[in-house]
């Protein structure tokens, strides 16, 4: 069976260039970029190339640039770092409807380490209240991290906006840009922001493989001690292939970033309109402007995510759900609630994710299947009668 | 993903007994829209109390599905007297067992086979006994109580994948964990 892969904000397809540039690393050119042999140095000399091409994804200079694990390791860097920097202030500020790697993180630090948090809250679009955000910014507060964009929603936040404030008020600010990254332009000279994680695995690079920009002449402290690389701001010897594919991946990103603005855009937007269109009692979470070009959330009532999901993967079609069922947990998604999205259709919510791999074919076998699965589920629920919602 | 076993995910991509059921004289509902899962199961009763034929509404995940599909394929040819004895292991064990976090999908099954042998009855199901615990999903502490004997349960954790208790807010999860200690004491 062929397979419709529209869960990019989960993982992508590693690009053909990007393996094609990675395998000499991997068999071949095994040298450590450290050693004081042209063996080595060549693999340094790659890796040199690869981070002046992330740099130029982000137009950040490429001493800015630091390469982790993963953007969970990117984003806990970032934050330890923040607040190591100012140990007297005892706050910090985020958003309810962040990653994990960044909401678990604050709760940690809130419960084990004192921290007084601040959950800025989202409206029912799931954009962020801002005047909130400024409000609670005080003399005791050292970090502000904030997305880019959201993963379930694709909402943008304004993060220029934020960047100047939290400039003017000396607190620093981090955005987890793992999702915002080759969808949106991302220029750190034009936006203020002191620390930006990202991640390869969303860009078509390989998975283990992130990024942390951190402004020139911000003070940091390490997560990972140990060597010298990375200038010292991240021990341990450096996943050559992966940094290489990444290098190749900011390059392609760039390059298809106005791609993913018109193609990628209709597509998802062909998708979204025909689904609203033919199936009723739908509706899309999140704001339809201010959002990636490649996300449609969108909720149908009184059938429930897993169910989709299993059925739509007999088709082939690969998506994610904000539903409970999926991750274990009984309510819907963190970010769903948050944006008071009512019950009867977020626990019925799909997320679409395109890359510019997809087409206009695949956009009409997905509804085609979609209108068959959520009838076959509608037929079975409780909560329908007479193609209605009861 | 979830590791269903083939029953569950034969019984989810074809479950039998679909949809209302003309001339059910016991039906039992459970579950709501905000909770993820309910189900509504209808029964036809004959003289002699047995059920003759089952059918089922459910809105929920695959093991939602497949439980009640389960359950209306067991309880077909049983007497209710029988029906009552049925327990959330019997439809588990029926689909080759469910994932520990999917166990609640089991529960609902049996008490809205309960729920359904009491409507044919004329029993008016009274307000739970006992004192609510969870809020949320309207759990008390005598059905921890009994959840927590009748399968052995350790953790809070396992009280939530059985009884949904403690999945919502987590408000009680503390006071849960203090009832399974008190069980455990044999108090």
């Amino acid at each position: 069976m062929k397979i419709v892969y529209t869960d990019n904000n989960a993982t992508t397809k590693v690009a053909d260039e990007v393996i094609e540039e990675m395998l000499p690393y991997l068999g071949e050119f095994y040298g450590n970029p450290s050693s004081m042999h042209t063996f080595g140095d060549q693999v340094g000399k790659k890796i040199k190339e690869a981070r002046q091409k992330v740099a130029d994804l982000i137009n950040a200079d490429p001493e800015e640039i630091v390469f982790t694990s993963c953007g969970t390791e990117s984003d806990n860097s970032a934050i330890f770092s923040a607040i190591h920097a100012f140990p007297d202030k005892k706050h910090i500020i985020t958003s309810n409807v962040e990653h994990p790697a960044v909401k678990n993180l604050f709760m940690h630090l809130g419960k084990k380490q004192g921290y007084k948090i601040t959950f800025v809250p989202v409206d029912k679009k799931g954009i962020l209240d801002t005047d909130q955000l400024y409000k609670r910014m005080t003399e005791d507060t050292a970090l502000v991290s904030l997305m880019w964009a959201n993963n379930e929603t694709g909402v943008l936040f304004p993060i220029e906006e934020i960047a100047q404030k939290t400039r003017e008020k000396g607190i620093l600010f981090h955005t987890d840009a793992v999702q915002a990254a080759g969808k949106v332009v991302i220029d750190v000279k034009k936006t203020d922001v002191d620390m930006l994680s990202l991640s390869g695995h969303k860009i078509h690079a390989p998975k283990g493989i992130g990024v942390l920009y951190i402004k020139n002449g911000l003070k940091f402290s390490p997560f990972l001690i140990g060597g010298h690389q990375e200038k010292g701001r991240r021990g341990g010897t450096e996943n050559t292939v992966s940094i290489i594919g990444m290098g190749k991946a900011c390059e392609l990103a760039k390059k298809n970033l106005p791609v993913v603005n018109t193609a990628v855009r209709k597509l998802r937007d062909y998708l979204q309109n025909q689904l609203l269109e033919k199936i009723p009692s739908c509706s899309v979470n999140g704001d339809l402007n201010l959002r990636l070009p490649n996300t449609l959330s969108i909720g149908f009532d009184a059938v429930e995510g897993e169910s989709i999901l299993l059925m739509l993967d007999r088709y082939g079609i690969c998506a994610s759900s904000g539903s409970a069922c999926t991750s274990g947990s009984l309510d819907p998604s963190h970010v769903l609630m948050a944006m008071g999205v009512p019950f009867k259709s977020a626990h019925g919510t799909i997320r679409f994710s395109l890359s510019h791999y997809n087409t206009p074919e695949e956009m009409d076998h997905i509804i085609l299947a979609l209108i068959s699965v959520i009838e076959k589920l509608r037929a079975m629920s409780p909560f329908w009668k007479n193609g209605k919602l009861i | 993903m979830w590791e269903y076993t083939e029953k569950v995910k034969e019984h989810f991509m074809n479950p039998r007994n679909v949809g209302e059921l003309e001339g059910a004289n016991a039906v039992g509902e459970t579950g709501s829209l905000s909770c993820g899962d309910a189900l509504k199961l209808f029964l036809k009763v004959d003289e002699n109390e047995k059920i003759v034929e089952a059918s089922f509404m459910t809105f929920g995940c695959a093991s939602a599905v497949a439980s009640s599909s389960a359950l209306t394929e067991i309880v077909k040819g049983m007497t209710l007297d029988e029906a009552a004895k049925l327990t959330n292991e019997d439809i588990s064990n029926y689909l080759g067992g469910l994932p520990k976090e999917k166990m609640h999908c089991s529960v609902m099954g049996q008490s809205a086979l309960k729920k359904a042998i009491a409507n044919y009855r004329g029993i008016q199901i009274l307000e739970k006994p006992g004192r609510i615990v969870c809020e949320c999903f309207d759990v008390t502490d005598l059905e921890i109580i009994d959840a927590v004997k009748a399968n052995n349960i350790g953790t809070a954790d396992d009280v939530t994948n059985y009884l949904k208790a403690g999945g919502g807010c987590g408000k009680c999860i503390e006071h849960i964990e203090e009832i399974i200690e008190s069980v455990k004491a044999g108090r």
